[in-house]
């Protein structure tokens, strides 16, 4: 392919250009950090993390939200953890790499990529109208199960896919049983991916709101119980933002969430560089 | 011994029940999706739902042609600035600077990737729907807004995908071509990227699939009006905010025409991964 | 999809590492400590789950559907739960329609509308307990101070297209709805629109509070809402020289007014029973009067438009 201009003449421009929008991806990413923390930081206090919302949410904190939140994702992640890493364990260890596995796999990494407005659609016609749970914590956790098990058995199953094989050989060939080796050697060995998927599941829960309001509800009270319909933090963002209720809670709100997430996925991103080290 | 192979084969089992009933938890969603809407498909015809322009679903028609639409065009739009953005990001970060500036700045773009999409749709309904309406015209809440609100979105998975493909290449590659004397932007124009092709293709892919699935924000910047947009100032409503925003009071004919849409979006991430699927296979072979 | 950003990422670390020596050999407490944990904690989950299952539903409310009524349901939840300690009333939006769905599914055990019930609808039970005006709303820059019903009506159906057509400058008017379910919309298409559609360009919001947002925030736009929940940030229109107040909706100078209802599946047991009670009572009535609601009276399935008299 012929250039435009002298070769090296090209590659100053190109550098220039590509650097502009290196720039402005980072800036417009960071802007809305930057935004939300701006408008958000000063609203938060001890009290507006602990206090009840007053008047559907125009003055007071977002205790019941932050409840709500830890609630569905505390037992989503509950449920969907021991199945997850159970069926990755199980599809890679226990058996062969055949057809079943690939349709198996595939469909996985299809329900990973299912827009959670159907995860919210399934849920809300299943467990809120069919099985009559209501709008509560447990519809609401249930949907999140099924939306974050395919994200959990894929990472799941990558990160033990990825232990070599050496690993295992070694440890049948020092007498292990299969099922000493799956849990001794090579689950400790995929820790940092299985982790990282789970944490990362854990960050989705939490900013999840398309499947949460059609299934957990948007009951503005503290949940008491696994039937209480309870709104997540995202939800109240959601209703404060557009309804334009309060627009300094709903920074707040928002500040909250952010930072929530930024710090987890911090702490992956930790747990992971320490793993590593410490077997490297 | 004979103890030991009990206490495996029950391991097995029980292995097997747990994975079982997580597939066959996972293949009801599917089944029950399909099994609500698949009928309504064929009982009014395909024409009429994929090609029909009319959606007054309390009437009986159920036209998704404008949400089809809307999805294709929103979708095509958030391309139209993600893909430019993170791919020449991924090339600039991965050819042009040090390893230092990547590492950094990376793990940032993909902290930032976490940003739940009720505040991404805020954000367009604070500062992009005002500036649309000022300077561009119409209601604001528009194809554009929802175009680059989504665009910015999906950026950090292309980024970080590409920039993962383009590190995957061996140095030999790069190495090869800058010693026949090639300039950088020579290698990655004519070597390098034509070589991790397929990882780029498999980002740009899952961003399209993330930008066809995204709901809260588009609701909250599209304008959700059930015409077809004449023009990228025009309101619009994708196939997922159609399903959100009906959801809560369809019955009969009409929720089930909400699930009929639910499979139009199966199948399109189920293609769409297919194709992320194969070229992502070539990668890392 | 940060599916795909976990797998590339946990790639990218692997492609990057060397191979994996573990440094000393793990201590066997480990694996059985998780073991044990993971079954305790099913364990847990099961139990709380069955225990909660009975208890809870009892002492507890769902009241659901549209979001004109939901700001004083949600009051008078409030104070209902002053008055009945233990007890708890989880108030839902989602429209009209929704309400109905759910109380008609059992979802909710009483749904709430905005609208008159349709007469596949009217298998439940319905108590009206407010009276509420719609008003149409515009931006307070907007010095359009009155419409006919016809000009609502065309405007609303895309035949007036540009304000100009109403006494204002050449601009076109961006016309706000509700999503089909709501009852405001119901109440709207049939009291304004009759046979006329909304227009399909209509851009279309789920709640009385986004609609009033976007038409606080667009000098153009044109909207319709809950008189009740109008505030300083938009301007009512008078219809065919009627202002929407309250003194006009009692008068019925004001033509647009449709009822609060709340619904249940056949007669009201236990706490649903008592929360209609309450709302019905004089405590209940005069939370909402003092808001811009007229009261509803207790009356049988026919509702009646409120006395000429009013509260």
């Amino acid at each position: 392919m012929r250039s435009w201009l002298a070769p090296r003449k090209e590659e100053k421009v190109v550098r220039t250009i590509f650097l502009f929008i290196t720039i402005l991806s980072v800036c417009l990413l960071a802007f809305i950090v930057a935004f939300i923390l701006k408008h958000g930081l000063p609203v938060l206090s001890w009290d507006f993390l602990t206090r009840n919302p007053v008047e559907m949410g125009k003055e007071g904190g977002i205790f019941p939200t932050i409840i709500g939140t830890v609630a569905l994702t505390l037992l989503a992640i509950i449920i969907a953890t021991p199945i997850g890493v159970g069926t990755a364990i199980f599809l890679t260890e226990y058996t062969t790499e055949g057809r079943l596995t690939r349709i198996i796999r595939f469909g996985s990494e299809c329900l990973a990529g299912i827009p959670s407005i159907i995860f919210g659609l399934f849920g809300f016609i299943l467990f809120v109208t069919k099985m009559k749970m209501g709008w509560s914590i447990l519809s609401g956790g249930l949907t999140l199960t099924f939306m974050v098990l395919p994200t959990i058995i894929r990472t799941s199953e990558e990160a033990i896919r990825f232990v070599p094989k050496a690993y295992r050989e070694v440890s049948l060939s020092l007498g292990g049983t299969k099922w000493q080796t799956v849990f001794r050697v090579v689950l400790p060995a995929a820790l940092p991916g299985i982790a990282t998927g789970i944490i990362l599941s854990i960050g989705r829960c939490i900013g999840e709101t398309a499947a949460v309001i059609f299934t957990a509800g948007s009951a503005l009270r503290l949940p008491t119980s696994l039937f209480s319909s309870s709104r997540t933090m995202s939800v109240h963002f959601y209703i404060l933002a557009r309804e334009g209720i309060s627009m300094s809670q709903a920074y707040g709100t928002a500040a909250v969430l952010i930072i929530s997430i930024l710090l987890i996925n911090v702490v992956t991103y930790s747990l992971m560089n320490r793993f590593l080290r410490k077997y490297s | 011994m004979r103890k030991l192979k009990g206490k495996e084969r029950l391991i097995r089992l029980s292995l097997l029940v747990v994975a079982f009933s997580a597939i066959s938890v996972l293949g009801l969603i599917t089944l029950f999706i399909f099994s609500e809407g698949l009928p309504i498909m064929f009982r009014h015809g395909l024409k009429n739902f994929l090609f029909n322009l009319d959606w007054y679903p309390t009437e009986g028609s159920f036209g998704l042609l404008p949400m089809i639409i809307g999805s294709l065009l929103v979708t095509i739009g958030a391309m139209l600035v993600g893909v430019p953005l993170g791919l020449a990001g991924a090339i600039y970060l991965t050819q042009f600077t040090s390893k230092k500036v990547r590492v950094v700045v990376k793990p940032l773009i993909e902290l930032l990737a976490g940003i739940p999409s009720v505040v991404y749709g805020f954000i367009g309904v604070v500062i992009l729907v005002p500036l649309i309406r000022t300077y561009l015209g119409g209601p604001g809440l528009s194809v554009l807004a929802a175009a680059v609100i989504l665009g910015i979105m999906i950026l950090p998975t292309i980024l970080s995908i590409s920039i993962d493909s383009l590190m995957a290449l061996p140095p030999s590659y790069r190495e090869g071509s800058i010693a026949l004397g090639a300039t950088q932007w020579q290698t990655v124009r004519l070597v390098l990227l034509p070589a991790a092709r397929s990882g780029v293709v498999a980002s740009i892919i899952l961003g399209m699939g993330r930008a066809v699935g995204e709901t809260m924000a588009v609701i909250m910047i599209a304008g959700n009006a059930t015409s077809l947009p004449r023009s990228i100032l025009d309101p619009v409503r994708t196939l997922t905010s159609n399903i959100a925003l009906e959801m809560g009071y369809a019955s009969g004919e009409h929720r089930q025409a909400l699930f009929a849409t639910g499979v139009i979006l199966f199948i399109i991430i189920m293609v769409l991964n297919t194709i992320a699927n194969l070229t992502s296979r070539k990668m890392s072979s | 999809m940060i599916l795909k950003i976990d797998t590339s990422m946990l790639v990218g670390y692997i492609f990057s590492l060397k191979p994996m020596e573990k440094k000393s050999v793990r201590n066997s407490s480990l694996p059985q400590a998780v073991v044990g944990g993971l079954v305790i904690l099913i364990c847990l989950i099961f139990t709380s789950l069955l225990s909660c299952a009975r208890g809870s539903r009892e002492g507890s409310l769902t009241v659901a559907g549209s979001t004109s009524v939901q700001p004083f349901a949600d009051q008078w939840a409030e104070v209902f739960m002053h008055h009945n300690p233990g007890k708890v009333v989880n108030v839902q939006g989602g429209g009209s329609s929704a309400g109905i769905q759910a109380a008609l599914t059992g979802a909710a055990e009483i749904g709430m509308s905005s609208r008159e019930l349709k007469p596949e609808e009217k298998v439940l039970t319905e108590f009206v307990v407010a009276w509420d005006g719609v008003a149409i709303i515009v931006h307070p820059t907007n010095p359009v101070g009155n419409l006919t019903l016809e000009a609502t009506r065309e405007i609303f159906a895309g035949v007036i297209t540009s304000w100009s057509q109403v006494g204002w400058v050449d601009r076109p008017i961006y016309v706000v709805t509700r999503e089909e379910g709501s009852g405001t919309r119901g109440a709207f298409q049939e009291m304004v629109m009759g046979r006329t559609r909304i227009a399909k360009k209509a851009i279309v919001e789920d709640s009385n509070g986004t609609v009033r947002e976007v038409v606080a925030n667009d000098p153009y736009a044109i909207g319709y809402i809950s008189l009740g929940l109008i505030n300083e940030r938009v301007r009512a229109v008078r219809l065919d020289g009627v202002e929407p107040r309250i003194e006009n909706v009692i008068s019925r100078k004001y033509k647009l007014i449709r009822p609060f209802l709340l619904l249940t599946a056949g007669a009201p047991q236990g706490l649903a029973a008592d929360f209609i009670q309450f709302v019905l009572s004089e405590e209940g009535q005069a939370l909402i009067t003092k808001q811009g609601l007229i009261p509803g009276r207790l009356v049988n399935q026919e509702k009646k438009m409120p006395p000429e008299e009013g509260a």
